[in-house]
């Protein structure tokens, strides 16, 4: 079986192997190897007994007609067992291959590596390829391009402090229209809460993050934003295997926490950004656990529910089907808080199989969708079996609590032609809870 | 051991000596192999810290017992095989009553034994499942892109003692003394390369799946099976 694709242009691949030579590619393949991965790397490689169990786990290979050099264990075999092989010697259009195979054929969302009878860490050891292409700088432009706006602003989108600070202003004001005296406390101390944002919320969605703040009203939240840079929860580095500045970005938000004096940290609904700030991140900074809670949305959402703090006035009657985002069901096992919150929104739930912690990537994950237009195709490609599962369950809503998700079932939406609609939690929250008559403006 | 020093010969060496050796070489073997790597592990900062006794025992449950995975519920064929291939390797190598003479003529220890048209046909379906196994890594294409000639040569260190035993038993092809000869050899290499080639799985399965067990109970709090 041959590795046949069409070709694709990505200017932070190609543009940099240029300023490369075999000999720096050598050296960060080196490095990697030897400095940073060891036992794991070592025992995955060595065990995999080559039997396949693994294969059918993948939605990549799946919608791609059963093509074997989509399989987790091919694409091992097509990166780091090659590398490995050639000990490191390997050329610059063997870089771009890898690149290739790993920002844009495989979504690390590890449900392959609950197919295989040993374990095998199948996304760990492609993310130690990504790890070596982040060193030689050859990761997709977009995701470069992200990663580098997080480093010198924290957030995803080269926001500046002042803009963000505004935005929150007008946005108080707008909300002031929906609810009487309501507030957008930014740098408040002592809070019980510290709330972030999803970058993308301060710029084009901002519905989101307002409808947030009216959660945050009607639940009477003692809450606050960060008057500071480290206001976007997102890190796309962490695609890149940036390892240096995912810890920074999730080292600048337990910062603001600790300056702030809050209880808690609250995020909206966003899977990889959840992952770090709970534990990649913070296993990076040395912290067995996170030193204050870090709550996803859904969580949140979840409490609010349960203790009665917010009440649904009216459910949706239409049939929904719930997205399992792979960073917060697989990753952190929500799938039952989840379920519970659907069931206090929706009159009709219809499961699609497979569900919960063994559900497929929306394919557009692991930075699939950050890699940004040159890649989209293959993010629509590989999400074929997604949208013919989603198709199946005969829903017209999809709540996809992530917005990696939410964009990536968007597209799939838009290209198989599925007449859904992709929806937030916050959003139908927002919608359907009784505001109670003295919030009234 | 003495007989070969009264009596030296191949057929003496490979029963006392060499059986010596590739019983150490085994033990050490897998004994070398472990340390290094839970050593080796101690870099990994996510490795020990995470490591949960009660999520190794479910993951190790769940993959142990036929069935226990969604993976082996989807491959249900390849589970039978691999089940039946495993069980019957382990019960005819340990159980044989022939082999458990040896034991006694050397140790004076005793065990349990197969009947022995049981042992046979043990034996017989070890082999067959290697046939299987071989079958797939040929045929089916996405097993036969991970497959390289290593795969199968480890399927035949493992299948040559098991046709040469049979062939022994039922003194077929050659002669018994040398049939036996050769199965002795060959047992003796599978056991030598145990720990040192792909056959480790034997023991790494559990240090892999203590691993992935407890990241995927303590961390993910969700299932890996
Ligand atoms: S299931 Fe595991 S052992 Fe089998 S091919 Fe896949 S990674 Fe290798
Ligand atoms: S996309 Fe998911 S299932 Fe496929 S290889 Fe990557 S981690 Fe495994």
């Amino acid at each position: 079986m041959e590795f046949k694709r069409k070709p694709v242009t990505d200017i932070g691949i190609d543009e940099t192997l240029k300023r490369f030579d075999e000999d720096k590619i050598k050296r960060a393949i080196d490095w990697v190897l030897n400095r940073e991965a060891s036992a794991r790397l070592k025992v995955f490689v060595e065990t995999c007994m080559r039997c396949g169990m693994c294969t059918t786990s993948c939605h990549h290979y799946l919608s791609h007609d059963q093509d074997p050099t989509y399989a987790p264990a091919g694409k091992v075999k097509q990166t780091i067992w090659d590398i490995l092989n050639k000990k490191g010697n390997v050329t610059k259009e063997d870089i771009k291959k890898y690149a290739r195979i790993v920002f844009s054929e495989c979504n690390l969302c590890r449900r392959c590596v609950q197919f295989c009878p040993f374990g095998i860490d199948i996304a760990y050891l492609l993310s130690v390829v990504r790890r070596i292409c982040c060193l030689i700088g050859a990761v997709p432009q977009y995701i470069q391009d992200q990663a580098l706006s997080h480093m010198q602003t924290t957030n995803m989108l080269w926001f500046r402090q002042d803009e963000w600070l505004d935005t929150v202003q007008w946005l108080e004001d707008e909300l002031k229209a929906e609810i009487k005296d309501a507030k957008i406390p930014v740098g408040k101390k002592n809070a019980e809460v510290l709330y972030l944002a999803h970058g993308l919320e301060a710029k084009y969605m901002t519905g989101l993050l307002t409808n947030m703040a009216k959660i945050m009203n009607v639940a009477k939240i003692d809450w606050t934003v960060p008057d500071t840079d480290g206001w976007d929860y997102t890190n796309k580095a962490f695609y890149a295997c940036d390892f240096e500045t995912m810890g920074k970005i999730v080292k600048t938000h337990y910062e603001v926490a600790f300056r702030l004096n809050v209880k808690k940290i609250v995020m909206g609904e966003c899977g990889h950004a959840f992952r770090t700030g709970i534990y990649e991140g913070v296993r990076y900074l040395g912290w067995k656990e996170s030193p204050i809670p870090y709550i996803h949305g859904v969580h949140f959402f979840y409490e609010l529910l349960k203790e009665g703090r917010i009440k649904i006035a009216k459910k949706i009657e239409e049939p929904v089907t719930i997205q399992d985002p792979c960073n917060i069901v697989r990753y952190r096992g929500m799938g039952k808080m989840l379920r519970y919150i659907v069931s206090q929104l929706c009159e009709n739930i219809i499961e699609m199989t497979p569900k919960d912690d063994h559900n497929y990537c929306c394919s557009a994950g692991g930075g699939m969708i950050d890699a940004g237009p040159a890649w989209k195709s293959a993010r629509i490609e590989g999400g074929k079996i997604k949208a013919e599962q989603i198709k199946d369950t005969g829903a017209k809503i999809v709540i996809a609590p992530c917005h990696t998700c939410h964009k990536g079932i968007e597209d799939l939406n838009e290209y198989y032609k599925m007449g859904v609609h992709v929806k937030f939690l916050t959003d139908i929250i927002a919608d359907l809870m009784e505001i109670p008559e003295e919030m009234k403006p | 051991m003495e007989q070969f020093f009264k009596d030296p010969s191949i057929y003496t060496f490979v029963r006392g000596p060499l059986l010596w050796l590739a019983f150490l070489v085994f033990f050490l073997g897998i004994f070398y192999r472990i340390a290094t790597t839970l050593r080796e592990a101690k870099k990994e900062k996510i490795v020990y810290p995470y490591l949960s006794l009660r999520y190794t025992l479910r993951s190790l449950f769940r993959w142990l017992i036929p069935y226990g995975s969604i993976s082996m519920r989807r491959h249900p064929w390849f589970t039978a095989i691999t089940f039946l291939f495993h069980i019957c390797l382990i019960a005819v190598s340990l159980f044989l009553v022939a082999h458990v003479e040896l034991w006694y003529e050397s140790w004076e220890i005793r065990w349990w034994t197969l009947p022995v048209s049981l042992a046979d046909g043990m034996t017989l379906i070890v082999i067959f499942c290697i046939i299987l196994l071989i079958l797939r890594r040929l045929f089916q294409s996405d097993i036969r892109f991970l497959t390289s000639s290593s795969d199968y040569l480890v399927l035949t260190l493992v299948a040559l003692p098991f046709i040469t035993g049979f062939f022994a038993h039922h003194e077929l092809v050659l002669e018994y003394k040398t049939m036996l000869t050769i199965h002795m050899l060959s047992g003796e290499i599978m056991l030598m390369a145990i720990p040192f080639t792909k056959l480790s799985h034997m023991f790494m399965f559990f240090l892999t799946r203590a691993h992935t067990g407890s990241e995927f109970g303590a961390v993910r709090h969700s299932r890996d099976f």
